[in-house]
């Protein structure tokens, strides 16, 4: 219990003297995470609207694969960009092993799923009231697509949240691909796994208690932005 | 717009789901004025016929032929549902939606837009939620924005189910004047006062099939089979 309120104190301090540490690694964890999300909402929201209108052969394995890739082991993922990355690997010519970048490759590869899942479920709701109405107004593809994002953009707003939550409280990928080198790719995750392998509990609780505000504080200000959860709003 | 979409032909079409016969066989030919009401009892198949014209139901035997290739005469129909698809938008952005799907300009559509909503009377309402219309505010809604890319062919599956009369009325004017202005309509309506009305011309429905077709007057002051007559009269028809 007290470990508890030395990290809410610990926590306290660092926010309230501004700490450059911790403002350099918090700006970190959001610049990755960030990028992370809007790179994988760009590919999983378009892909959870076509999966929504198109009726194709797998569609359902495609599907059930999606949702089992939600659970992805994030330490399997950040194997596999290390295999890809490193210096013997396809891609080890980028050089781009222990950068943000490929933190943010990594998280990428376990948003996606994530995104496109709860996306398709909420598209796929609004295809059910549209459908009829859509092909009778000889709706495109495209069209479609576009339609269903926009008028299901509050749900989407949901389903990017959810993405971003899953990379900023992710540890194992980054970790792996990142290093957890001081002022170059430590994140609020990593930098809290070393203070916990250090037993310095309370700067790690605070670290931690610093992250779950960050979590709340995107949150609510992309709610408040989106207008969501308003009064007589869907 | 290139020629007309009409006349259209039905070819002993069959509409088949789960293996069991919906509609058919279909023989029918339609030409290209006035309103076509089609009539008959619960489940003898108006709506699958309606959807079958507008190519929402396909064919599993025989065919549905129009003046002009089929992509062609479907972009120049509209279809009216039985309850209305209300778009997760405004009142406007509901009404205009077609134009941006035809990729009309700005000022096309701030046009059209406020000339059909003044003519549908929901001028006040164009920046509120379409749901949060009455049914027969959004049934209006739904024919206005059927309307608004101009089609040549309106098709409307029972526009005035549940609704009061004064919305029936304002309907029947908005439909009436359309006509007039040269849209083709085909609709379905259990309303027999509504069917005298609007109709010139009368499609009679019963276990799938067309019994009967021809003028509204002839085969409302005559029916030419018993069902017809049953029918009219008020009795169960099977």
């Amino acid at each position: 219990m007290n470990d508890i309120v030395e990290g809410l104190l610990h926590a306290l301090r660092l926010i309230v003297t501004l700490d450059g540490d911790l403002v350099e690694i918090t700006l970190r964890s959001l610049r990755v995470t960030l990028t992370a999300t809007a790179i994988a909402s760009l590919i999983a929201l378009p892909l959870g609207a076509l999966l929504a209108v198109r009726r194709f052969r797998f569609r359902r394995a495609t599907i059930a694969i999606l949702n089992a890739l939600m659970g992805l082991p994030p330490v399997v993922v950040g194997l596999i960009v290390y295999i890809l990355f490193s210096r013997s690997g396809p891609f080890g010519v980028l050089g781009l092993l222990f950068t943000p970048t490929a933190m943010i490759i990594a998280q990428v590869i376990i948003i996606v799923p994530l995104i496109t899942s709860i996306a398709h479920q909420a598209l796929r709701d609004i295809w059910a009231e549209y459908h009829d109405l859509l092909i009778s107004l000889g709706a495109s593809g495209r069209q479609r697509v576009a339609t269903l994002i926009w008028d299901g953009r509050r749900s989407l707003i949901t389903a990017g949240l959810a993405g971003f939550g899953r990379g900023i409280g992710e540890v194992g990928a980054i970790m792996v691909v990142g290093g957890n080198i001081d002022h170059v790719t430590r994140v609020l995750t990593t930098a809290i796994a070393l203070e916990t392998g250090r037993g310095d509990f309370a700067l790690a609780l605070g670290l931690g208690f610093v992250l779950i505000g960050l979590a709340v504080s995107v949150n609510l200000i992309i709610h408040s932005l989106s207008g969501t959860e308003v009064g007589s709003r869907w | 717009m290139v020629g007309s979409v009409f006349p259209m032909t039905a070819s002993g079409a069959v509409v088949r789901r789960g293996g069991q016969r919906l509609l058919g066989p279909i023989d029918l030919r339609l030409d290209g004025s006035g309103v076509t009401v089609i009539i008959g009892p619960n489940g003898s198949g108006k709506t699958t016929l309606l959807r079958l014209l507008h190519g929402l139901e396909r064919c599993r035997e025989g065919r549905v032929d129009w003046a002009v290739d089929r992509d062609s005469a479907l972009s120049r129909q509209a279809f009216v549902f039985q309850t209305p698809i209300m778009m997760r938008r405004t009142v406007r952005e509901n009404l205009v939606y077609p134009l941006r799907l035809r990729g009309a300009s700005r000022a096309d559509i701030a046009e059209k837009g406020d000339a059909w909503l003044k003519s549908v009377d929901l001028a006040a309402a164009g920046l509120q939620r379409a749901s949060t219309l009455s049914a027969g505010e959004r049934q209006k809604l739904s024919i206005a924005r059927a309307l608004i890319a101009a089609p040549e062919l309106l098709i409307l599956d029972e526009p005035s189910a549940n609704l009061d009369s004064r919305s029936t009325r304002e309907i029947e004017r908005i439909l009436t004047e359309q006509n007039k202005a040269g849209t083709r309509i085909i609709m379905a309506t259990h309303d027999m006062g509504q069917a005298r009305r609007l109709g010139d011309h009368v499609i009679f429905m019963l276990n799938g099939l067309v019994h009967e077709e021809g003028p509204a007057e002839r085969f409302f002051k005559g029916a030419q089979t018993d069902a017809g007559r049953a029918f009219l009269a008020g009795d169960i028809v099977e």
